[in-house]
């Protein structure tokens, strides 16, 4: 008979999360313990034992009031300390981190990896090192989970989520999808596996068929016509790509805005939102419709690899619209 | 004399229960009293309704594997259970029952101030249920209780519309039951009941109140929203013309989390009335208890963001709903420091009203201390959409409302019914509440920290066991409230004569028949004492006054 | 056996529009104004959800949304606006005449109001059809084409979404207050009202006054912000 009472931790952050879980729990055994033995010893102690008893009649306490109001709080204060230590550092992937990309679609989790590997419903991880996930959904709101390592997010359709762990342990790890999204939702589980630096090479190597997903990402940009307007190296119809990623670009409105992974989705989605300064509106196509979440990554990855040597190094803030930012330091609109 | 098996009415004096007979004097009544009765016989056929969804729920929970029920039957079962138990039980079960035959009577007054509206609302309950009933007969709705988009709005394919219009009118049903307490309280008191001598259990309705009238159109609209997005194929929450779904959950949240302080401030109120007639003894900290209901009420509506932690909102508006959720527990504490409190040197009696009030106490601390996990931002994002959430809230709305309902029916059956129910089974069920409600949601603590999926119809083999433990408990909480259905069925015709006050309690409405006269008051009562003056009326009683 | 009111003598004395669970006629007057500003509270609270929601897009689509103004016709809604007011005026002298007992003027009162009030609808319906001509009618089956500003194609449809919305729901109040309108003038047709009992009038006065400012939001929130903004 299987009776686990607590989860694997396989995660750096897994075990402050559960440091503090068992904080919280020790007291909340100590209040509950402290509330059902007050009130058990007082119904004991003052029973009824005659109908005339007469209890005193004593109308409070200031000070009793206070001291119970305040001292439960400041240690309250102390969980909120703790808990937004833990969730600031969730925030904030390290800038070398690896990317994966996982597009959640009722009701499978499709994983690519800049190498090209795609796999459904399994994500597998060198152990020790930062991961970063990128996640898109196709359709309805999803999130990732992983308990082993304690993180999860939302995967909100119209934008991108990213999600970001460091694996401490080899293993194989429960992957579920948390957010209810219709008929197969308790389906659309799958398998995390952590392996040994050496294993995670060996796997990679068997590489994906169709080759990385920069290289997919340019097959796709040929198919779909992208280079009759937008030329490598010299000026086209369409703005030179080249260097664009992770820079700050001009638009028509005086706006200035940062191409990351946001803004080239939305480029390519609805082009006439942000039309760069010198260009017309109403000339690029929009694809939206044509082009799935996981080949707007191949597309973006793409994009990525024409960095010029010695660009700045990506950073994370976002400068489409629709996104709302994945950091704290662009500030929010809700 | 026997008056035990005695035709009732050979001998009673005119009540609001014999004054007149007939359906129509009953769908047409105007008497705050029969329209507390008509609620509570509503109110009890749809918790028994929730419940059986609730039932398939465990049943189909037994194994891992998604083998009793289809996904989609299943994934309908978890939202009918919600939208059900949530809209048409836990909202109005008690200011539409307690609090419609208590209010009026606790200040001294003959009625609510709009008794026609009162009787309009209760109308209007039975339509939202009819069309949340007729979801259900249709075909049902699988949305969950919480309506996210674009699932919602695009996706499902079952009646949301029909469920959503059925929330949206038990939503006016509210507004209105909300809007007759505040006047009522404003201008229908008694002279001599000022404010500061209000029963507890009015000032608990008050603050329900307020927040009824300003909570629930949001959630109106919101919905509104949803079915219009549905109904034209187009609307603000689709992503694919830069709608955002995540504003849905500001819009949906911002209700429905203030919700949760419409259903168990009532549940305080009738703590409080407990505490202090069982323990014959004033309550302690009175303007403090009476205080945090309101503050309560007002941070309540600061905090929704709470249920969207890992949606990708900003940090800081996280960190600021965080901190504010501590705070808002703050108020809940010291009620339940304050009830503790009141039996200090107190005359404590264990009649049955008295035995849910300690489990009420009990299970509500637990209740709400877990809720501090969830407002702590790093376990939140461990703990968030897995079970625990689902064990957190069933403590709460379970553990503390439900307990608090079944104490004030025990409690208030007397004055209502003018029977007494029995005492022995009362009790035998009351710890069959307690234990089977432990045993059915303390594991899913467990399950979900180990990172069981809330909604989930098949689960990780793993955790079966925990499951089963679930069941088990389930099965036992069926069967515990059950059996006061049967004797409360039982004493109105069975149950002993209860003289006018059972209890030897303070308050206005033990001044009464059992049950009441129509008009409550023969002569308007003049208040001159505060709320619980038990000392007084010991020494009257000890000395003969 | 003395009944709730005491004796029969003094049963007599009050007036015959005063509800028994009420002591006098001042507690039932001021139980039914308060009753109807609590609901007002309510009514507040259901437009502001979407005032609320259109801030937020208006704030993540500034100039989508500022855009969308050229195509709402400024004539129209400040006629309209004027046929609001005026029917205020209307209604707020009505609540006066019947605080005077003057039964006439109520009656003339209430009628004009009433005229006022579909007068609005009627326009309103010109205007709706203004946009279906212009094809900007998204929400049925798609009666959409915004060419004049392609850039904003996408977002203008959420900001017509609410523009049809919000006026819709507008227009329904107004079509509630009307009925209530209506029962009003019959009551005083009966000549049910005096000047020791005009609650039903005041009250309904009350309502009628909260419409008109919920459109006095609606107008320079659709029309007006943003007509004049240069757009590229």
């Amino acid at each position: 008979m299987q009776l686990p009472l607590f989860p694997e931790a396989a995660s750096a952050i897994a075990s402050s999360v559960d440091y503090l879980y068992f904080y919280l729990t020790a007291v909340t055994i100590v209040m509950t313990a402290l509330i059902f033995a007050v009130v058990f010893f007082f119904a004991l102690k003052y029973r009824r034992r005659s109908e005339h008893e007469i209890p005193p009649p004593i109308h409070g306490s200031l000070k009793l009031e206070i001291a119970w109001s305040v001292l439960p709080f400041l240690v309250m204060l102390t969980f909120f300390w703790w808990g937004a230590q833990i969730f600031f550092a969730n925030a904030s992937p390290p800038p070398d981190a690896m990317d994966i990309y996982a597009v959640g679609k009722q009701w499978m989790w499709k994983i690519q990896y800049p190498e090209g590997q795609r796999e459904i419903n399994e994500l597998h991880v060198p152990v020790n090192r930062p991961i970063k996930v990128t996640l898109a959904s196709e359709d309805v709101i999803h999130s990732f989970f992983i308990p082993a390592f304690r993180v999860k997010h939302d995967v909100v359709p119209g934008r991108y989520d990213i999600m970001w762990f460091t694996p401490t342990k080899p293993g194989r790890y429960h992957l579920f999808c948390a957010e209810y999204c219709g008929t197969e939702h308790s389906g659309m589980v799958g398998w995390v596996t952590v392996m040994t630096e050496n294993d995670y090479e060996n796997w990679l190597a068997g590489g994906g068929s169709e080759g990385t997903m920069a290289q997919q990402g340019e097959r796709l940009f040929g198919q779909l016509g992208c280079a009759t307007c937008h030329q490598l190296d010299q000026q086209g119809r369409g703005p030179i790509l080249r260097g664009v990623y992770g820079s700050r670009v001009q638009l028509q409105n005086g706006q200035a805005v940062l191409a990351d992974d946001a803004f080239i989705r939305e480029s390519i989605l609805n082009p006439n939102a942000k039309v760069l300064a010198g260009y017309k509106a109403d000339v690029m196509p929009t694809f939206q419709g044509q082009i799935t979440e996981e080949q707007l990554l191949q597309l973006i990855v793409y994009v990525k690899s024409l960095a010029i040597q010695g660009a700045p190094p990506v950073s994370e803030q976002s400068g489409a619209a629709a996104t709302p930012n994945q950091t704290p330091t662009t500030g929010e609109k809700k | 004399m026997s008056t035990v098996l005695q035709d009732p009415r050979a001998v009673e004096t005119p009540n609001y229960l014999n004054q007149e007979y007939g359906w129509k004097s009953w769908l047409f009544t105007k008497d705050h009293k029969r329209i507390a009765v008509l609620y509570i016989i509503s109110i009890t056929a749809m918790f028994f309704i929730g419940g059986i969804f609730a039932s398939l729920i465990r049943v189909e929970l037994l194994t891992p594997q998604g083998d009793l029920v289809n996904s989609d039957t299943y994934n309908k079962f978890f939202t009918m259970h919600g939208i059900v138990m949530v809209f048409f039980f836990l909202i109005p079960s008690i200011p539409a029952t307690l609090g419609n035959f208590f209010v009026p009577m606790m200040i001294g007054a003959k009625d609510l101030a709009f008794p026609r509206i009162n009787l309009l609302s209760w109308y209007i309950y039975i339509a939202g249920a009819a069309f949340a009933l007729a979801a259900v007969v249709l075909g049902g709705v699988d949305t969950g209780w919480t309506f996210y988009t674009p699932f919602s709005s695009t996706y499902s394919n079952t009646f949301v519309i029909t469920a959503a219009v059925g929330v949206f009118i038990a939503g006016f049903s509210s507004i209105l039951t909300g809007l007759n307490f505040i006047v009522t309280v404003h201008k229908m008191r008694a002279p001599g009941m000022t404010w500061g001598r209000l029963p507890l259990f009015v000032w608990a309705n008050y603050a329900t109140s307020l927040i009824q009238v300003l909570g629930t159109p949001v959630v109106a609209i919101t919905l509104a929203l949803v079915g219009l997005e549905r109904a034209f194929h187009i609307g603000i929450f689709d992503p694919a013309i830069g709608g955002d779904p995540i504003l849905f959950q500001h819009m949906f949240w911002f209700y429905s989390h203030p919700a949760v302080y419409i259903m168990i401030l009532p549940g305080m109120g009738v703590i409080s009335e407990l505490v202090t007639c069982y323990s014959r003894k004033g309550i302690f900290g009175y303007p403090f208890v009476a205080g945090s209901s309101l503050g309560i009420a007002i941070i309540g509506f600061l905090v929704w963001g709470h249920h969207m932690f890992v949606t990708g909102m900003s940090m800081y508006a996280s960190l600021y709903f965080s901190l504010l959720s501590f705070l808002v527990a703050v108020p809940s504490a010291i009620k339940v420091f304050n009830w503790t409190a009141t039996m200090f040197r107190g005359s404590i009696s264990f009649d049955t009203p008295m035995l849910y009030a300690f489990g009420f106490i009990g299970l509500f601390t637990i209740g709400g201390l877990t809720g501090l996990f969830l407002a702590t931002l790093g376990v939140d994002v461990h703990v968030t959409d897995t079970y625990f959430v689902v064990a957190h809230f069933h403590y709460v709305m379970v553990g503390g409302m439900v307990l608090a309902y079944l104490g004030g029916m025990h409690y208030w059956w007397p004055k209502i019914s003018g029977r007494l129910y029995p005492e022995g089974w009362a009790k035998f069920a009351c710890l069959l509440v307690f234990a089977g409600f432990n045993l059915t949601f303390f594991p899913q603590f467990i399950l979900g920290y180990l990172g069981q999926p809330r909604r989930y119809h098949a689960y990780a083999p793993e955790f079966q066991v925990l499951n089963v433990m679930s069941t088990a408990g389930a099965s036992i909480l069926g069967l515990g409230y059950i059996i006061p259905l049967i004797y409360f069925l039982w004493s109105m015709k069975y149950g002993p004569k209860a003289g006018n006050n059972p209890w030897r309690a303070t308050g206005l409405e033990w001044q009464t028949s059992s049950p009441p006269p129509t008009f409550n008051f023969e002569k308007t009562p003049i208040v001159t004492e505060e709320a619980y003056s038990y000392h007084t009326q010991n020494q009257k009683e000890t000395h003969g006054g | 056996m003395a009944d709730a009111h005491g004796t029969v003598a003094e049963h007599a004395e009050h007036s015959p529009h005063l509800r028994h669970h009420f002591d006098d006629m001042a507690q039932q007057f001021d139980s039914a104004t308060l009753g109807m500003w609590v609901f007002l509270l309510t009514e507040i609270m259901f437009f502001g959800g979407m005032f609320g929601a259109y801030t937020v897009y208006r704030g993540m689509y500034p100039e989508a949304f500022a855009s969308t103004s050229q195509f709402m016709n400024p004539f129209y809604g400040a006629l309209n606006t004027a046929v609001l007011i005026v029917s205020s005026l209307t209604m707020a002298l009505a609540v006066r005449a019947s605080r005077l007992g003057e039964q006439k003027m109520l009656q003339l009162f209430l009628i004009l109001t009433m005229i006022f009030g579909l007068a609005f609808l009627v326009i309103k319906g010109f205007e709706y059809h203004e946009h279906w001509v212009d094809m900007k009618v998204p929400i049925i089956g798609g009666h959409w084409n915004y060419s004049e500003f392609p850039q904003f194609a996408r977002q203008a449809q959420i900001m017509f979404c609410f523009y049809f919305f919000m006026t819709g729901f507008h227009a329904l109040h107004m079509v509630v207050r009307l009925g209530l309108m209506t029962t009003i003038f019959v009551m005083a047709k009966r000549g049910t009202f005096s000047s020791s009992y005009f609650t039903p009038v005041e009250i309904s006065g009350l309502y009628w006054h909260f419409v008109d400012i919920v459109w006095i939001f609606l107008f320079p929130l659709l029309y007006l912000i943003g007509r004049t903004k240069k757009l590229i």
